[in-house]
């Protein structure tokens, strides 16, 4: 698989930038026709782990959170969620659908929901460290469209 | 994150305008149930005609307006859901328990 674009930029973790985020990813994302269905997909994904930096990796300052792109020759485009952050002491318990340490404004489907609008999901994190997140989703070849 | 609000004969339409995420999330709460006990109504209703994003911030807003509405015994319903929005909330299995009409497909 050969890398034929990709992106960089860093951020600060207010939330401001959640919506800055998911639309650079989503314009990105563009270069590769997906339907509005993969968009929406692919914001929402992004959305969910850019805000898990900002609500659980900072909770109490600002701190830095990267997000990379990439897209693959086989119509594949990955996203990469980083930050230096609290980091997480179980993932594979942080992952369960409906786990969370974040009250009630909080309902503990993001993980789920990345995992289940991507294609993959790999998350590796260690404890004040920090977290990385890496998302791919192929996405469809469309009728019409110059690859 | 923007909202309208009417209310007549104990109902009352709230009118979603802009994306639900973390960043809109508690203030759309906290103007949600100020409606709801200001206006104490028997069904509310959210119309999401115009919510061109949700993620799962959106849910915790969904689930305190619903067990707000309970604990009045009145009843929520949410109205035209986008398919994205719709793909969030039947995640979280919200649709089993809040009745949502005017599905889009
Ligand atoms: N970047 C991160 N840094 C530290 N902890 C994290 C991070 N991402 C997730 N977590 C931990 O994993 C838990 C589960 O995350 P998940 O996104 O699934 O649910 P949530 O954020 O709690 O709720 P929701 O996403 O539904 O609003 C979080 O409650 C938090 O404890
Ligand atoms: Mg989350």
């Amino acid at each position: 698989m050969n890398t034929v674009n990709y992106i960089k930029i860093e951020f600060p973790s207010k939330s401001s930038n959640e919506s800055l985020a998911r639309s650079v990813a989503a314009c990105f994302a563009a270069q590769l026709d997906p339907t509005l269905d993969e968009l929406g997909d692919i914001k929402t994904a992004v959305s969910e782990a850019v805000t898990n930096s900002i609500v659980h990796a900072y909770p109490d300052v600002i701190g830095k959170i990267s997000l990379r792109g990439r897209i693959f020759d086989d119509n594949t485009l990955e996203i990469v969620v980083q930050d230096w952050g609290r980091g997480i002491e179980d993932v594979a318990k942080a992952m369960e659908p409906m786990f969370t340490t974040g009250g009630f404004e909080r309902s503990g489907m993001g993980f789920t929901i990345m995992e289940s609008f991507m294609d993959k999901l790999k998350v590796k994190s260690s404890l004040g460290k920090g977290t990385t997140v890496t998302m791919r989703r192929r996405l469809s070849y469309r009728a019409g469209s110059i690859k | 994150m923007k909202i309208a609000t009417e209310f007549g004969q104990g109902k009352l339409v709230i009118k979603l305008h802009g994306e639900i995420d973390h960043h809109a999330a508690r203030g759309l709460i906290e103007n949600i149930c100020s409606d709801i006990d200001k206006c104490l109504p028997n069904v509310c209703i959210l119309d999401m005609k115009d919510v061109g994003f949700m993620d799962s911030s959106g849910i915790a807003v969904l689930v305190k307006a619903y067990k707000r509405m309970k604990e009045l015994g009145g009843e929520l319903k949410v109205l035209n859901l986008s398919n994205q929005s719709r793909r969030v909330l039947e995640m979280s299995g919200l649709e089993k328990i809040i009745c949502m009409e005017g599905k889009k497909k």
